[in-house]
């Protein structure tokens, strides 16, 4: 098998028995990068000098017995919000286009503290907002299954660096459903940590009380020893509550069996795709085959979720991003006064997504307007969640589709409404702030990916990684 | 359905300058979206308790220790403006 295509367990085996150096894995990516993504414009900014030179000091530290951890040495991605220090991080913006920040954000941080090798930094869509990187000022990243078709969004330059063999695994972030929908296009394994689980801190907030950092990769194993690295307490971020961080990789090969997995009915909505309703109903046979209980259950709000969260995500969204003034950082443009950078800094420097969700923010939040759209969005959220408590005291996990279709094509015609409502079946969970793992588990009949979400309560990334694991291992 | 008026004067709020091109565009857009939120009306909210956050930390505080950051002169070098005796030099705002 090609290096590139193994999964970051084989080749951090391989690795630390001496198999191969960092060198050669490092450069066996980039080699793959150089001749691909020009056709695939997965990466906003590569870094090879500096991963050659983070390759050459794991391999001394290999030499000297001084290994950092299993990812030592490995090669790893960004999504471009991830701030690193001395290198350009954009937001897929033009307000930023020319940013470089003067420090590390916390989770690549503790990548680097691990020995992770950074290949560079990958497309979004602009601060996060969108479903397919089409909102990213430097274009669209294509689906390396398809490339006519998407990557998704919004970290769909993680999705696809992953399933393009472009590096180990990515890190990604997930407000909405931005690690698992690109996952299930892209066909990879995309790990929605619990919201506090991972420090935010130095990743650009889109909307704080629901983002969170993950990662993406080949296999839920490969999630489990990223997660190791980057979970925990950070005082930098003061949402991450004190939950200590378990061995994920230790409980992996327990057994499904006496689980109980629920499948809420509300996400079969109308007009979802017959074929990813038939991997459901597969993912829910191998279950059943490997001795878990598979039952329904119901989450009578979920359908409400769209609209809290496209409430919610906005107001939050218009308080964070004021903090873009062309004042302090990013470009600006010159004006008469104050006033006039301001406005015009930020009508050239957003997009009309970015500038959609502000306005709407702006609005839900003015006087008069605040109880009717935000309270009440909140309250909305309290029984989206409750749905959730409820069915967590009866079943260990959910399943559930993660997206309404495939990948779809490239230059699909713009609908703002459109692309919210497709959300339906990812934003309940980061409104309820649980962890979910989306698994590849099958492909329609047309070769694209169809993958699944497995959703578990706050904190329990073991369980939802186990699950998701043992399904990888009974396809393969 | 949203004016016109009423998107510039959210416009204003959020410190965005439009052009007349961007207006027409973006009123039946966000009119629509907006139009959508009345699904909510649906849920009855009565006695029921904002979520304001979901990981049970609140007003969460630390010691009154300053800890020096080390990289003050590259954050504000972060500026695009011209810097001077370590400030960021801005337009007079009176």
């Amino acid at each position: 098998m090609s290096l590139v295509k193994k999964s970051l367990k084989e080749l951090s085996t391989a690795f630390q028995e001496g198999e191969l150096t960092s060198r050669q894995i490092t450069d066996a990516f980039i080699k793959e990068i150089e001749s691909r993504d020009k056709e695939l414009n997965v990466f906003v900014t590569t870094t090879f000098d500096l991963a050659r030179e983070m390759a050459d000091a794991a391999d001394s530290r290999f030499n000297n017995k001084s290994l950092l951890s299993p990812l030592d040495g490995m090669p790893v991605t960004l999504k471009d919000v991830v701030c690193t220090d001395s290198v350009r991080t954009t937001a897929a913006s033009n307000i930023l286009k020319d940013f470089v920040p003067p420090y590390n954000a916390t989770v690549w941080q503790k990548l680097k503290d691990a020995g992770a090798v950074l290949l560079g930094k990958v497309n979004t869509d602009e601060f996060t907002m969108g479903v397919s990187t089409e909102t990213s000022i430097f274009g669209v990243t294509k689906n390396p299954v398809d490339p006519t078709k998407v990557s998704g969004g919004s970290s769909g330059g993680s999705a696809a660096a992953v399933a393009a063999n472009f590096c180990v695994a990515s890190i990604g972030t997930d407000t909405g459903g931005s690690i698992r929908q690109p996952a299930h296009f892209c066909g990879c394994t995309g790990l929605k940590v619990s919201y506090g689980r991972v420090s935010r801190w130095g990743t650009m907030p889109m909307a704080s009380s629901l983002d969170s950092v993950g990662c993406l990769a080949k296999t839920a194993e490969d999630c489990a020893m990223v997660l190791e690295v980057i979970a925990g307490q950070d005082e930098k971020d003061s949402t991450t509550p004190e939950v200590s961080v378990p061995k994920y990789t230790e409980t992996l090969d327990q057994p499904l069996k006496g689980l109980k997995i629920g499948i809420p009915k509300e996400y079969f909505i109308e007009g979802i795709d017959e074929e990813i309703v038939s991997v459901v109903d597969a993912t829910k046979a191998i279950l059943e085959n490997l001795g878990a209980k598979v039952v329904e259950v119901s989450l009578p709000h979920t359908k409400y979720g769209i609209a809290a969260y496209y409430i919610i995500a906005p107001s939050e969204i218009s308080a964070n991003l004021s903090r873009y003034d062309g004042i302090r950082y990013g470009s600006a443009v010159e004006g008469k006064n104050l006033e006039e950078i301001y406005t015009q800094t930020r009508e050239h420097g957003f997009g009309d997504e970015v500038k959609r969700r502000i306005l709407i923010g702006t609005y839900a939040l003015s006087a008069g307007y605040y109880d009717a759209y935000y309270r009440k969005a909140q309250k909305v959220r309290t029984l989206v969640k409750q749905d959730f408590d409820k069915a967590f005291e009866e079943v260990d996990a959910l399943l559930a589709p993660i997206f309404p279709s495939t990948a779809f094509e490239v230059g699909r015609a713009p609908d703002p409404l459109r692309d919210y409502i497709e959300d339906v079946l990812t934003i309940p969970a980061n409104l309820a702030g649980i962890c979910g793992v989306a698994v590849p588990v099958g492909k329609s009949k047309s070769g694209l990916p169809i993958g699944v979400q497995f959703l578990c309560k706050a904190f329990a990334e073991d369980r939802a990684l186990n699950i998701a694991h043992q399904i990888e291992q009974s396809l393969s | 359905m949203l004016t016109q008026d009423e998107v510039r004067h959210i416009a204003k709020l959020a410190k965005i300058n439009l052009t007349d091109a961007d207006i027409e565009r973006l009123v039946p857009q966000i009119s629509g979206i907006l139009d959508y939120f009345a699904v909510l009306e649906e849920v009855d909210t009565e006695g029921v308790a904002e979520t304001s956050q979901v990981t049970g930390l609140e007003s969460v505080t630390r010691p009154d220790v300053i800890i020096a950051s080390e990289i003050e002169e590259a954050l504000i070098n972060c500026t695009p403006h011209q810097v001077e005796a370590n400030s960021v030099k801005i337009p007079k705002i009176m």
